[in-house]
């Protein structure tokens, strides 16, 4: 019934024979892949005339602003510290003069703290090393794994796949807790997006001197590349390539995957990858000695550490059916997603809704106003006819959505559970496990809008456990 | 323009509820050609009436009693029950008997609670099961099959009459008069005008795996137990019939397939979903052997749906990442 565009079930081996293909062992759907720019090269995008830098680019605390109106910045140039707590700093993409420090609408379709700059140029900060050649773990000499984290750090480095979580906290593992295996995505399993397909097979060797780095971070001897087998060419390029440099990137092996949704998701890569089920929250990837980083995010690391380059470009795809162009753009951070579209062929006629990420867990945006941040993967243009979701029907108690949930949940209990309001039932069917996939609400044949109603239970029932909390410490 | 705003996700499978209706009713298809050629003229206008009638007393349902204005007979689940209660016939039924039957299902067994998706117990069963109480003589006269006229026809044993007198009798040469096995997995046999042709129900069974509207779980485990059952009172004694020929016959593979498939009756969980077919099976045989009734099918899969709520609440899902306490 699920339709799938490229069928690769398997790909050859460098051991010889071929490779059918790990993946995670409950649930997942087939989403249509519409790779429709996977052969499109990186291009660069055009600096803006105006970048909107918002503070809350990052899971925690928003950045504070430190430069006011008028202030000259470069590109490089600091714009908002790292708020208290779990938290990044921001930098300039750009060079001129801070328009103004003020709340600017963003993807959230709120209005928030940004930093505005009116592009003047484009002068960088004399501590970036702008050249393209590759600097290698040996140029390197002999850096700390301190160092490299506070490079990391100073970077304002955050996950890029979409989560942002703060990339330098993620390699500080807490005490008691070691990392036995690096693992990085580079799954790409959202349809369309093809990011970091693009970014594994132009910038490779960049990218396996990035992984060198997160080793020698966390001190842990083995890496792994997960890679879904809908990008053949880039898990040959890759493993060919550690292939004929053995010696130099030891320890990094490429481990082809399934297709299958939601492959990226951090704990089914963990399970497809190593074999081991990271357990209910509070429990982290790390309690089972997993690191996971995403494929942008590692070369990000590699820029930050040897190039001294703080987190101002991303890779971008732009795409959609209609799209004239489907493209992967290098953009600097702050541009307005206006310029991207009409970088690609401008804004189709049938355009119904804008997506800001891939179509199963992106964010529908207000405006094109919006500017790239440190977690934009893509920008998906709908047309009209697929932007309606279909009429909603009685739940005819099917199970699909039991069976497609990665999590082992049952969707359609929690959804009925939130329409009466039951949220210790929604606590006690662990709905606060719900990963927001979005795969009940792709496979149901009624059409039932069972992520929004988890998601209300999930809200409400985290609510309820913070609050029990605070209760107990407040009575001890 | 001006945007669509909607939470994730913006992509939908396809799937509908339709689809999964229609498939079951295609599914049957292999089936129905096998009653027509059985029963000729008799089945058509069983099956006619029972369909024609399911789906006409769903419209006046929904239309006056309950007063929605949304009609629901396109879902296909109206046009569904009255395939599978035309299938539980015998081909000679008389119509006024149909029509009831069809009111017991659809009133009774399916709008009284909701309509689709909130019934307990599966509606063409409930029609079933209320025929063969109120009416047991008409309900349990078979017409042999190879004849094509609807009045007057000949009714003779079916095999399953013939393996419970076995049983009651302790004699097993009774058992000889079977059919072949290759006969009655044809459908060259007498019985209810869907159930004789089991190679036809598993060709539409085989359909439904392939195009995931149903799991294995069900059929698998139920087939499987009544074979291992059957087998192991075969074993102890003779004259319980051999457990291939009690897996093809009566409404056993019917039930299996597509009875106690039916989504709305059957547990949510693979492992729910085996439990239930596990004492459908065994159910089945025990009513079978040792109750009044020759065929238990019916009352196995109605007295499972019962249990399937506490199933739910009890047989979870194994969740991501579980620690075995």
């Amino acid at each position: 019934m699920n339709k799938q565009d490229t069928k690769v079930t398997s790909v050859p081996s460098p051991h010889g024979g071929s490779w059918r293909g790990a993946t995670f062992h409950i649930g997942g759907v087939h989403p249509a892949e519409n790779k429709l720019s996977a052969a499109s090269p990186i291009r660069v995008a055009a600096i803006p005339k105006q970048a909107v830098f918002s503070m809350f680019q990052h899971i925690g605390a928003p950045a504070v602003p430190v430069v006011k109106m008028g202030d000259e910045v470069k590109v490089g140039t600091l714009l908002g510290e790292a708020g208290k707590g779990l938290s990044v700093p921001v930098f300039s993409s750009v060079s001129g003069k801070v328009n103004k420090v003020d709340a600017v609408l963003d993807s959230s379709g709120t209005r928030r703290m940004a930093v505005v700059v009116d592009v003047e140029g484009d002068e960088w900060e004399e501590s970036i090393d702008r050249s393209d050649t590759l600097v290698t773990m040996k140029d390197l000499g002999n850096i700390t794994a301190e160092e490299v984290v506070n490079r990391i750090k100073a970077a304002g480095i955050v996950g890029m796949g979409g989560a942002t979580f703060p990339t330098g906290v993620k390699l500080m593992p807490p005490p008691g807790t070691k990392a036995e295996a690096i693992i990085v995505n580079a799954v790409e399993c959202e349809p369309y997006l093809t990011a970091d397909h693009r970014l594994m097979l132009e910038k490779p060797e960049q990218i396996l001197v990035g992984i060198q780095l997160i080793k020698h971070a966390v001190n842990c001897p083995k890496a792994y590349i997960g890679i879904e087998m809908n990008k053949p060419d880039a898990i040959k390029l890759l493993t060919d390539l550690l292939k004929e440099k053995a010696a130099q990137y030891p320890g990094i092996e490429v481990v082809p995957l399934k297709v299958k949704y939601p492959q990226g998701g951090e704990k089914q890569l963990i399970d497809a990858v190593i074999g081991r089920q990271v357990p209910a929250p509070p429990a982290l990837p790390i309690n089972v000695g997993a690191i996971v980083q995403n494929v942008g995010t590692v070369y990000a690391i590699y820029e930050a550490v040897t190039k001294r380059k703080p987190l101002i470009e991303r890779i971008i795809t732009v795409t959609g059916k209609s799209v004239k162009n489907p493209s992967n753009f290098l953009a600097r951070i702050g541009t307005p997603m206006q310029q991207l579209i009409d970088e690609a062929g401008g804004l189709p006629e049938d355009t119904g809704k804008i997506i800001g990420g891939g179509p199963m867990m992106g964010r529908a945006l207000m405006s094109l106003e919006v500017p790239v941040t440190k977690g934009s993967s893509g920008l998906l243009l709908m047309t009209e006819k697929e932007s309606r979701r279909g009429e909603v029907s009685p739940c005819i108690r099917c199970a699909k959505c039991v069976s497609a949930c990665p999590m082992g949940l049952e969707p359609y209990l929690l959804a009925s559970y939130t329409r009466l309001k039951n949220w210790d039932g929604c606590e006690k069917n662990d709905v606060t496990s719900c990963i927001e996939c979005g795969s009940c609400a792709f496979t149901c044949p009624s059409n039932r809008p069972l992520l929004d109603n988890i998601r209300v239970a999930k809200q409400t029932v985290m609510g309820i456990i913070k609050a029990r909390h605070m209760e107990s410490i407040t009575k001890k | 323009m001006k945007p669509v705003i909607s939470l994730s996700p913006h992509v939908h499978g396809g799937d509908s509820v339709q689809k999964n209706m229609y498939g079951v009713c295609i599914a049957l298809i292999p089936a129905l050609v096998a009653s027509l050629y059985f029963f000729g003229l008799g089945a058509a206008i069983v099956l006619a009436t029972s369909v024609a009638a399911c789906v006409c007393f769903e419209w006046a349902i929904t239309r006056f009693i309950l007063g929605r204005k949304q009609l629901t007979i396109c879902d296909g689940s109206a046009i569904l029950t009255g395939l599978l209660l035309g299938f539980n016939l015998p081909s000679n039924l008389p119509i006024w008997i149909i029509l009831i039957g069809a009111l017991v299902a659809i009133g009774v067994g399916k709008m009284t609670f909701g309509g689709l998706g909130t019934n307990p117990f599966n509606p063409a069963l409930v029609g079933r099961v209320f025929l063969l109480i109120s009416f047991p003589v008409q309900m349990t006269t078979w017409p042999v099959s190879g004849q094509m006229g609807y009045v007057d026809v000949e009714t003779g044993a079916t095999p399953l009459f013939l393996m419970k007198e076995a049983i009651k009798s302790g004699d097993a040469s009774i058992l000889s008069q079977l059919p072949s096995s290759l006969d009655m997995l044809i459908g060259q046999t007498g019985g209810s005008l869907g159930e004789v042709s089991a190679l036809c129900l598993l060709i539409g069974c085989i359909f439904m795996l392939c195009r995931r509207i149903i799991t294995w779980h069900i059929p698998v485990s139920i087939l499987a137990t009544v074979w291992l059952l059957a087998g192991l009172f075969h074993l102890i004694d003779p004259s319980y019939a051999d457990p291939t020929q009690v897996i093809l016959s009566g409404g056993l593979m019917l039930g299996a397939c597509f009875m106690a498939t039916d989504y709305v009756t059957s547990p949510m969980t693979a492992k729910g979903q085996l439990i239930y077919g596990v004492a459908i099976g065994v159910l089945t045989v025990l009513i079978r052997d040792f109750g009044s009734y020759p065929e238990g099918m019916s009352f196995a899969i109605l007295i499972m749906n019962g249990f399937t709520p506490l199933i739910n609440t009890y047989v979870k899902p194994k969740r991501f990442g579980e620690v075995k306490k």
